[in-house]
């Protein structure tokens, strides 16, 4: 077993911007920008200087609003946007030694492929919705260099039991499925390498209540029984107070408060946070 | 014709092919994109395999051009025409005497020599534009050696058949780095690509790409561990011509005796065969 004190993934000053900044902006004051938005060259800082650490086995949530960079910084982590600045450093890829920002991108999809697994909000940013379900989840296993099919099936039948797709639904394609069964079979593909890292975008966001607690259930199960970590990024904080023993709110690019799940919503510092508390209650 | 430049193009396209030929050859596999010419004839019908053809062929060549199997289909005799019109060179039916060999869908029967250049037409290049169609993200994925596509679509033949059902233009990894569509030739002729003495060299003139398999390189068909590559069956099969055994067929059936009988695919080799034995 792991060190428990040693983080599995460490991210330092990650900085992502749309556009190309200019003397006005530069410094990231306050006063020179709206929100997270530059009036004069019209940049968009999405991520300002965010630095988090993420523990073996422990679910860490992200909230706030949206346009508040929360999304993005899980794309820029899964590598699917370029970062603009920052290091970002994995336990399991090269001892955690290598910035993983700066690898060549074979490097990255070696990454993506062997060590990080995503569940997008949207089914249709994860699967392939004209192959079948078996096939979605192989693509992941394939990628990370298996070539045989009987594993593959075996594999892929297996984790769709445990989140409950029926085998004789199996060979049929994501496409006609419902929205829980597709965010099920997009988190049992995340799954199937057994990635040491999984990344959660709004998973449950669109889905009706009952399913919803099941989706719930099942990555409660998982980290339990699989010790993944996870980056749980949601607007709904109920979500994430079932979720996560650690929480992140990011408001306009910037993480304004962290802590325990608990103290958060029981003593939130911050008035955006504050406001957010509210609102739930 | 002498109202025409030797071999129809002028000495800038000529040139601006060749060094494309030339990328393609140190880079086995690698699709090199191209100024695809407007030719008499249309795209889609081996205007890529009749570029590099033009701009490869000299003075002592002999031609050979075959389309799936047959040196006198409307589209190898027109092909035929064109390049002999510009060139005054002799063409050749016989695999052994050609010197250059374009041909569309086949691999001749009879194995290929240091001294011949066969080229194939392509109508699709790219390998895994069936699961990606934007040529912006295919580049990329070539660039990372990302094939996963690739044997996803493999992999859901196997689910869906039970077995892969490529029925032409299986996919090869070229020399460890680059997966390659070898133009639609039938699995049956894959294996001949691999440490082929004669260079191949692949035209698509409609996607304006060539690419290539230079001499003795290492040419490998996509498959599972547990379902390994196999070629279409053409064992227990004869030549009803020739006698042939072992060779690519085609089936034809008798109306008037409602029987199935089998004939060699490359008419030349049947043709040869039928000479030596007389």
């Amino acid at each position: 077993m792991s060190n428990p004190e040693e983080p599995v993934l460490v991210v330092k000053n990650l900085r992502k911007q749309f556009g190309s900044g200019c003397t006005n902006c530069l410094d990231l004051k306050e006063e020179s920008l709206e929100g997270n938005y530059c009036p004069v060259c019209q940049t968009v800082y999405a991520c300002r200087d965010i630095s988090l650490e993420l523990y073996p086995g422990e679910i860490l949530g992200v909230v706030g609003e949206s346009g508040s960079g929360k999304s993005t910084l899980m794309r820029c982590l899964y590598f699917d946007e370029a970062v603009t600045a920052g290091q970002g450093y994995i336990k399991d890829y090269k001892d955690g030694q290598k910035n993983i920002f700066t690898e060549t991108s074979q490097q990255k999809r070696y990454i993506r492929n062997h060590v990080l697994g995503m569940v997008y909000q949207n089914p249709y940013q994860g699967l392939r919705m004209g192959f079948s379900s078996i096939g979605n989840i192989a693509e992941k296993l394939i990628a990370a260099g298996n070539r045989n099919v009987g594993y593959m099936t075996d594999r892929a039948a297996g984790l769709l039991e445990k989140v409950n797709i029926p085998i004789y639904r199996m060979l049929e394609a994501p496409g006609k499925f419902s929205g829980g069964m597709q965010q099920r079979v997009q988190i049992a593909k995340a799954l199937s390498n057994n990635p040491p890292i999984l990344f959660l975008d709004e998973v449950t966001t669109g889905l009706d209540l009952s399913v919803q607690a099941a989706v719930l259930d099942l990555i409660k199960i998982i980290q339990r029984e699989l010790a993944i970590s996870m980056l749980v990024v949601s607007h709904d904080l109920s979500v994430i107070r079932m979720l996560s023993e650690r929480t992140i709110v990011m408001l306009g690019g910037k993480i304004i408060e962290q802590g325990l799940t608990d103290q958060i919503l029981e003593d939130p510092q911050h008035p955006y946070t504050q406001q957010l508390v509210q609102s739930l209650l | 014709m002498n109202n025409y430049n030797f071999a129809f193009f002028d000495e800038g396209s000529k040139r601006e092919i060749r060094r494309a030929t030339l990328k393609a050859i140190a880079l086995p596999g690698y699709q090199v994109p191209f100024a695809s010419r407007e030719m008499p004839i249309a795209r889609g019908w081996g205007t890529g395999g009749l570029q590099l053809t033009l701009s490869l062929v000299g003075k002592n060549d002999r031609l050979k051009v075959i389309d799936q199997g047959s040196d006198e289909s409307v589209n190898a005799v027109s092909i035929k025409k064109l390049v002999i019109g510009t060139t005054g060179i002799d063409e050749t039916d016989k695999t052994g005497e050609a010197t250059l060999i374009q041909s569309r869908h086949r691999i001749p029967e009879a194995e290929l020599r240091e001294d011949q250049i066969l080229v194939l037409q392509v109508p699709i290049p790219e390998p895994l534009r069936e699961i990606e169609p934007s040529e912006y993200a295919t580049k990329r994925l070539h660039a990372d050696k990302e094939y996963s596509g690739v044997w996803l679509m493999l992999f859901e033949q196997i689910m869906a058949h039970g077995s892969v059902a490529t029925g032409a233009d299986h996919p090869v990894l070229v020399h460890d780095r680059y997966v390659m569509a070898p133009s639609p030739i039938p699995r049956f002729d894959n294996p001949k690509l691999d440490h082929s003495q004669a260079l191949i060299l692949l035209g698509a003139g409609r996607e304006k790409k060539i690419y290539a398999v230079p001499p003795y390189t290492k040419v490998v068909s996509l498959a599972f561990e547990d379902y390994p590559f196999e070629v279409e069956r053409m064992a227990e099969r004869q030549c009803r011509l020739c006698g042939a055994a072992g060779v690519y067929f085609d089936e034809l059936f008798d109306e008037k005796t409602n029987e199935k009988y089998y004939q060699c695919n490359d008419v030349s080799y049947c043709l040869q065969t039928r000479i030596s034995l007389s």
